[in-house]
């Protein structure tokens, strides 16, 4: 087996350990540090080396172990933190991400940044703790000499856990010269010989003695238990060897059978990244030990899936569920149905959709993936800003498809940074109109019938109205001082649309706000905006919980099937003669209530055959795209039913008016309506009276080759 | 010696024989290199798509998977089209997608040697020979070479976004 093999397990749980690293950094209370919280950051630093030093990330490697060494001292108080000290932490933090996402595409890290970090993390140690700590520049397995505290207490924690857990200071003992007591179980003699080789590198070997099943080694020196098990680990399991301290000269006649239990758990070999089974052997001690560890137990209990794979499962299911309705038809359709068959049949039904629940709950992951990266955004932005920002998130436990969980993160993070830098006024500004100073960003998220809700909330000034009108005739945008709020707001949408007074560094540029409009269309989703000026302003993001299944209404025209997303069906009705009023061309508008509705007939945009042409004859079915409404004219209402979304772009291409495609339950294709885009090619073929040529030019450029 | 030098030959010619999938769009016999073709079905239950070109039939589900079906015999201004029992529709792989194409019948896989496949000549403008790879003599047969790939790909058939497109 190839090392590369590793590489990706590496990344990922480095990737991981760097995300937690960062919460408790966020969450860490500069007065009074949680010991706890000061271990996990640690503990997630001296992982990252040890994976980093196995496979032979230099860089990443030996900026972590300053870190390490850095964290080390604060969690034994030496080192008082403060919030610009917890700046440069997340600097680091940073850094070693990038590190991180070099090697993963094969790169060398930038050596400019590494050199760099090194130095600052140097120099907060130079001067707040008064020593310098190891340099970088040693050896990959680089020992703590200087810092001789810190290899001691490693291994003098192996004995002393509760105490330094408990108090968070730790007696350094200041011994040089300590003697350690390296077992080795179940090595052959070639690597024996091997290992003491090594072990004389690291310090004065006193005496190595005994057989393959148990080898011991007493050896002198400042070493710590992690940098013995580090060289080892290149040669034998970490089960394989033991590493105990010895108090006084003489290695004590209980220790060989009473340091092991107490050691091991406490190994923090270096190649767990690549071994789950060290991982595991530690968190449940770790629990133990501490009650507060939170998070140990959920981790133990997942597995690691690629979603290539998931979604072949849920393209199975759908098969499935597919093969399951043809043949439930074909049981109903026969004469002489057979009791245990229907019942069989009926199983099988919900057997199947229970199946097809758990499996795209597979794909559902929580907000709080999204969520937990804006402590540190707004933290970092305020900080630019120089205003003083709460941040409230709720709903974090909301489930979302993974899919838009990673495409919602983008535009998330612009609405965001746009509250804070438009929205949320400077303190002082904020004193004066009777405000509190400390402004209040709330992200949100919930389940709105079908849908997702999340929500960005800001106590700011919310938007100007007249600014926003007056910046859309600069930007010869067609406004009326008649339109709603509603519309206002939504100018802020508009390509190149900028009110910031002046463009900084956080927004103000005009592009993005645009894009994330896009984004979250794409998404199937849409933007609304509520705002009030001097209370602040709420962007509300509507998101359909997955994309791969919708809610559909089936309709018919002439003999073809339509989907309609049932998201967009407002209403449906017999149109009376007297309701319809033709316009000027051939547009007709339907009244419904008091409102005037465009009128589309699916057969005459789809160029449907046979279709019903009467209006009154045919169904009107209200729907709702982009805020924009207008009534569809179709044959018949079939039902509602959920359909499992297939792409059409994966071997054809985008068509207009058309979102996607579905099969049928008689293994029929049938094609899901884009609400919006047939308004445009609707409007497209009245406008050109040759169809769509006109929306989409590239489309019809061959359709009539000769 | 010569034995195995024989051999040697022999297998670098095998090596540059070509296997062609054989099929009939009216009188005339196309052929296809059978390493693009995934499988062969009848041709039923195609889902229109609403302004698209005409020889463009529509889609089709294929176990799961949507595909559009092009008829090759609308695209090639055949005089007769007609859906019956003999209908078959070729399902290939080109370009990491999968198309099916309507052609009149299937009939045979062929061994091209490579000096049986003669250029082929500027055609007229139904076809260019952009999208031929060259005809296959064969006795008294004629086998129009198609590059079903280019075919496919190109914009005059509508099938793929074109890159200004995404």
């Amino acid at each position: 087996m190839d090392i590369t093999d590793f590489f990706d397990t590496f990344f990922e749980e480095a990737e991981e350990l760097l995300a937690d690293m960062e919460q408790h950094l966020l969450e860490l209370d500069v007065e009074d540090p949680d010991s706890e919280q000061l271990n996990a950051i640690f503990r997630a630093a001296h992982s990252i080396k040890g994976g980093a030093g196995t496979f032979g990330f230099t860089a990443l490697q030996k900026t972590t172990h300053i870190f390490e060494n850095l964290l080390d001292h604060a969690r034994k108080g030496e080192l008082a933190l403060r919030a610009d000290l917890v700046d440069t932490f997340l600097e680091a933090k940073d850094i070693m991400h990038d590190q991180l996402n070099a090697y993963r595409s094969e790169e060398e890290p930038d050596q400019e940044v590494f050199e760099r970090i090194c130095q600052t993390l140097q120099q907060i140690a130079i001067e707040e703790i008064g020593k310098g700590l190891e340099a970088a520049e040693g050896a990959p397995i680089a020992n703590a000499t200087s810092s001789s505290s810190s290899s001691d207490t490693k291994t003098a924690s192996a004995k002393e856990v509760p105490v330094e857990e408990a108090s968070g200071t730790d007696a350094p003992s200041a011994a040089s010269g300590d003697m350690l007591k390296v077992t080795l179980i179940n090595v052959d003699e070639k690597d024996r010989t091997l290992l003491v080789e090594e072990l004389e590198q690291l310090g004065d070997v006193q005496s190595h003695s005994g057989d393959e099943a148990h080898y011991e080694v007493i050896l002198q020196g400042n070493i710590s238990a992690d940098d013995i098990e580090a060289v080892m680990c290149f040669i034998i399991e970490p089960e394989q060897v033991e590493v105990t301290a010895i108090e006084g000269e003489v290695p004590a006649p209980n220790a060989p059978a009473k340091a092991p239990e107490k050691a091991q758990p406490q190994e923090k070999a270096p190649e767990k990244a690549a071994e789950p089974a060290a991982k595991a052997e530690k968190k449940p001690e770790k629990k133990a030990e501490k009650p507060k560890t939170k998070k140990a137990a959920a981790e133990s209990s997942s597995i690691r899936v690629s979603v290539d794979k998931v979604d072949q499962i849920i393209n199975l299911v759908g098969e499935l569920i597919i093969t399951q309705s043809m043949l439930d038809q074909t049981v109903s359709d026969l004469e002489d149905p057979n009791s245990s068959l229907q019942n069989g049949m009926s199983l099988l039904q919900r057997n199947a959709r229970d199946l097809q629940e758990s499996v795209m709950s597979i794909r559902m992951i929580p907000m709080e993936f999204v969520f937990s990266r804006f402590p540190r955004v707004v933290r970092d932005t305020a900080g630019k800003l120089g205003k003083d920002i709460e941040l409230v998130t709720e709903g974090k436990s909301t489930e979302l498809d993974k899919s838009l969980v990673e495409r919602i993160t983008d535009p998330l993070t612009h609405l965001v940074r746009n509250s804070l830098d438009h929205g949320i006024e400077m303190p002082d500004e904020r004193e004066a109109v009777g405000k509190p100073r400390t402004g209040k960003l709330t992200l949100s998220a919930r389940h709105q019938g079908g849908n997702i809700l999340i929500e960005v909330k800001d106590d700011g000034a919310g938007m100007d109205r007249e600014r926003l009108l007056a910046k859309a005739r600069e930007n010869d945008l067609n406004v009326s001082d008649t339109m709603s709020d509603e519309d206002v707001w939504q100018l802020i949408f508009a390509p190149g649309f900028s009110t910031a007074k002046e463009v900084t560094d956080v927004s103000g540029r005009g592009v993005g706000m645009d894009v994330v409009k896009r984004n979250i269309q794409g998404m199937g989703g849409r933007v609304e905006i509520q705002s009030k000026k001097g209370e602040g302003t709420n962007t509300r993001i509507v998101l359909p919980l997955t994309l791969a299944i919708l809610d559909g209404m089936s309709i018919k025209v002439g003999a073809e099937t339509f989907i309609l997303p049932l998201s967009a069906v407002l209403e449906s009705l017999q149109p009376a003669k007297g309701d319809m009023y033709a316009m000027a061309g051939d547009d007709v508008v339907l009244k419904v209530r008091d409102e005037y509705l465009p009128v589309i007939a699916i057969h005459e945009v789809l160029d449907v055959e046979n279709a019903i042409t009467d209006p009154t004859k045919s169904i009107a079915v209200i729907v709702q795209g982009e805020g924009r409404r207008y009534a569809m004219l179709v044959d018949e209402l079939i039902g509602q039913q959920q359909v499992v979304v297939k792409n059409l772009e994966d071997n054809y291409r985008k068509v207009p008016g058309i979102s996607a495609a579905t099969i049928l339950g008689d293994g029929s294709v049938s094609l899901i309506l884009d609400i919006t885009g047939l308004h445009r090619l609707s409007r497209a073929k009245k406008e050109s009276g040759k169809p769509v040529s006109q929306q989409n030019p590239m489309y019809f450029k061959e359709a009539e080759p000769s | 010696m010569s034995q195995a030098n024989n051999d040697a030959v022999l297998a670098a010619a095998e090596a540059d024989n070509r296997e062609f999938l054989v099929f009939s769009l009216g009188d005339e016999e196309y052929a296809i290199d059978i390493l693009k073709v995934q499988e062969i079905r009848g041709y039923e239950n195609v889902t229109r798509i609403a302004n698209a070109p005409d020889f463009i039939k529509g889609v089709t589900n294929l176990r799961g998977v949507i595909v559009p079906i092009v008829d090759l015999r609308i695209k090639f201004h055949l005089d007769s089209v007609e859906y019956g029992g003999q209908t078959v529709v070729i399902v290939v792989n080109v370009a990491d997608r999968i198309v099916g194409i309507v052609v009149d019948g299937v009939s045979d896989v062929m061994t091209l040697t490579p000096d049986q496949i003669k250029p082929a000549p500027e055609f007229g403008v139904t076809l260019s020979s952009d999208f031929l790879s060259g005809l296959g003599s064969l006795e008294d047969r004629m086998l129009v070479l198609v590059d079903i790939d280019k075919l496919l790909t190109s914009e005059e058939m509508a099938l793929v976004d074109s890159t200004s497109n995404r």
